[in-house]
């Protein structure tokens, strides 16, 4: 670690492995990004893409960048960031790798919430916001569920697994009653996908990683690695845990249900970006910054994946994300379960 | 008796199981108090209160005169520190690292890490004998090691009272004694004023300058342990017949358990047939 001081009393103290990391990945991703753009029916060099984002292309280009394929490639930025984020922040607050909000049942509140829509009829704002409020109203519940004199990890993890399976049988029998075409259209929101994301998916993300984030780390930042040595050694040390675990479950949470009304519930990024992260940053703690990065990097490439993989055959992103996240999760289950941690 | 650190009239309960009623304690200004009574007295619950863990549902823990939860966490937390039963350490955390979290109620947003947490640290980890291990990884250490670690933690706190709840359990009886003789010399060196609950009465007889003995959530005897330890406090307390005898390194109360066959001299060939 290395630390900056200043001679009027301020000091940092970083970690470059850790910036390192995250630099590494949010470059990475945003490299990705000028080449998805640039692929397509209309092929763009990175030069060109680049002239196009910054006004000094063909109006043609900037139009086929700025409003066709940029808001895809931004909402897949912010989608993986957001869940890389929630992830990292459940995984911490429960204390266990596999206390992601996938499999705590919140996406599948957001998923209900939009499905509902789906089958009364309804705009796709309306969708979006249903899928937000189910998220929200999920997380409330769980929350509510787990509550006895403070909240703890393990509680929190079988009530949300119970409620995941109650909210799966909901929806597949929404997805029954729901007339064929929309039925059709909601599996494929299910599944998780960009096709045809535009500015209006994309900004509500943007906008809550905008002010969450730095509130999440301004606030709590250095409050959250210590909860993870436990409630009684973080209370010690002048941590209002169950403030803190109100405030930043609701805005992983937020970030979840926003996250999936974009993109609908893509699978495994919430789980898998979180541990990467940490392996790579060998640093302990939530690691969001590079979370987040390594999560904005993992959804562009696999919606790469997912459009280029079979030419002639566009899967959905949730597809290509559930199969490597899938793959990984059953790698993650021996390795720590040899090590013990499980 | 001076006192930063007391309770008054506390209701310790948990859900709608009460533990103590109308508890009252006072912890003396740089003592090295020692709660002890058998399983299930209450006496750990007594240091959860007084270190703000548990809110008494009536009553009041009160630390410089004031209710302990009206005060701002971060400043308690620089005047009062703990060692709780149970701490994880972070997979893959140095132990510089973890001692350096003790540091938190000191710090800020842009003061993350001043030559003062820098110091301290390195004092934190020299009183505890952990100087060596500085870069080793905690989940590498014994358990000695790592609850000297953990000490160190709470003592980069810089707080004047550090409470301890019981630091010696799990540990083998070379590193017990290691412990209490760490927490004395920070005691006497260092003018804390310590609290701990212990299960070993010997070791409470022989460290403490202070003895809390709890029986069913009520304090029995508080005081220095030449009064506290007698023979008929240990049996009434603790239900255990015994003798009380001068630890001959020390000179406390030492506590020595009546045997068996003493106890049931009336009737000698019986208890030894008995085994």
């Amino acid at each position: 670690m290395i630390t900056l001081r200043t001679p009027g009393g301020l000091s940092l103290r970083l970690r470059p492995r850790a910036i390192a990391v995250g630099v590494t990945c949010a470059l990475l991703a945003l490299a990705l990004s000028v080449l998805a753009i640039g692929s397509g029916d209309y092929p763009m060099s990175p030069a060109d893409v680049l002239r196009a984002l910054t006004g000094r292309g063909t109006p043609a280009e900037e139009f086929i960048v700025t409003e066709l394929r940029l808001p895809r490639v931004v909402t897949a930025l912010c989608v993986g960031a957001a869940l890389a984020l929630a992830g990292a922040v459940f995984q911490s607050l429960v204390r266990n790798p596999l206390g992601s909000p996938d499999m705590l049942g919140f996406t599948q509140g957001a998923a209900t919430g939009a499905l509902v829509v789906v089958v009364v009829g309804g705009s796709s704002l309306a969708l979006a916001s249903s899928a937000v409020l189910g998220g929200l109203v999920t997380g409330a519940l769980v929350y509510a569920l787990s509550w006895r004199r403070g909240v703890h990890g393990y509680r929190l993890i079988l009530v949300g697994i119970g409620t995941m399976a109650i909210l799966t049988g909901v929806n597949g029998w929404l997805l029954t009653r729901a007339p064929l075409m929309d039925a059709a259209r909601a599996v494929l929101w299910l599944t998780g996908s960009l096709d045809g994301r535009g500015w209006s998916n994309a900004l509500p993300v943007l906008l809550a990683l905008a002010v969450l984030v730095p509130l999440m780390l301004a606030g709590y930042g250095p409050a959250m690695r210590l909860v993870e040595m436990g409630d009684d050694t973080a209370a010690a040390l002048g941590v209002r845990v169950e403030r803190l675990r109100l405030v930043v479950l609701a805005a992983a949470v937020l970030l979840v249900s926003l996250a999936a009304a974009a993109a609908g519930p893509v699978n495994f990024v919430a789980l898998t970006a979180p541990h990467l992260a940490r392996r790579l940053t060998r640093a302990p703690g939530p690691n969001l910054l590079p979370s987040a990065a390594v999560g904005a990097l993992l959804l562009v490439a696999a919606d790469q994946l997912a459009l280029r993989a079979f030419p002639g055959h566009q899967l959905p992103v949730g597809v290509v994300t559930g199969v490597l996240g899938g793959a990984y999760l059953v790698w993650l289950l021996a390795t720590e379960r040899r090590a013990g941690r499980l | 008796m001076q006192s930063r650190l007391s309770g008054t009239a506390m209701t310790l309960a948990y859900e709608r199981r009460t533990i103590a009623e109308d508890l009252s304690v006072a912890v003396p200004d740089r003592s090295f108090t020692v709660i002890i009574g058998p399983n299930a007295c209450g006496k750990s619950t007594l240091l959860r209160a007084l270190s703000r863990l548990l809110k008494p549902a009536a009553g009041a823990v009160l630390l410089d005169g004031e209710d302990i939860h009206r005060l701002p966490a971060r400043g308690v937390a620089r005047t009062l520190g703990l060692l709780p039963q149970s701490s994880v350490a972070p997979d893959g955390i140095g132990v510089a690292e973890l001692v350096a979290r003790g540091r938190y109620p000191h710090q800020g947003l842009l003061r993350q890490w001043s030559r003062e947490d820098e110091r301290v640290v390195t004092e934190s980890m020299a009183a505890t004998g952990v100087a060596d291990l500085a870069d080793r990884p905690v989940d590498e250490l014994s358990g000695g090691q790592r609850q000297r670690v953990w000490i160190a933690m709470a003592l980069a706190q810089q707080t004047p009272l550090l409470l301890l709840d019981e630091p010696t359990t799990y540990l083998d009886i070379a590193h017990q004694i290691e412990i209490l003789d760490l927490c004395a010399r920070l005691h006497e060196e260092q003018g804390r004023t310590l609290v701990a609950v212990l299960h070993d009465l010997n070791h409470a007889a022989r460290y403490a300058s202070h003895l809390i003995a709890m029986r069913e959530g009520r304090v029995v005897a508080a005081g220095p342990p030449r009064e506290v330890v007698t023979a008929e406090l240990v049996e009434k307390v603790f239900g255990l017949p015994c003798r009380v005898i001068d630890d001959p390194e020390t000179g406390t109360p030492l506590v020595v358990p009546a045997a068996r066959r003493r106890a049931t001299a009336s009737a000698p060939t019986v208890a030894v047939a008995g085994g």
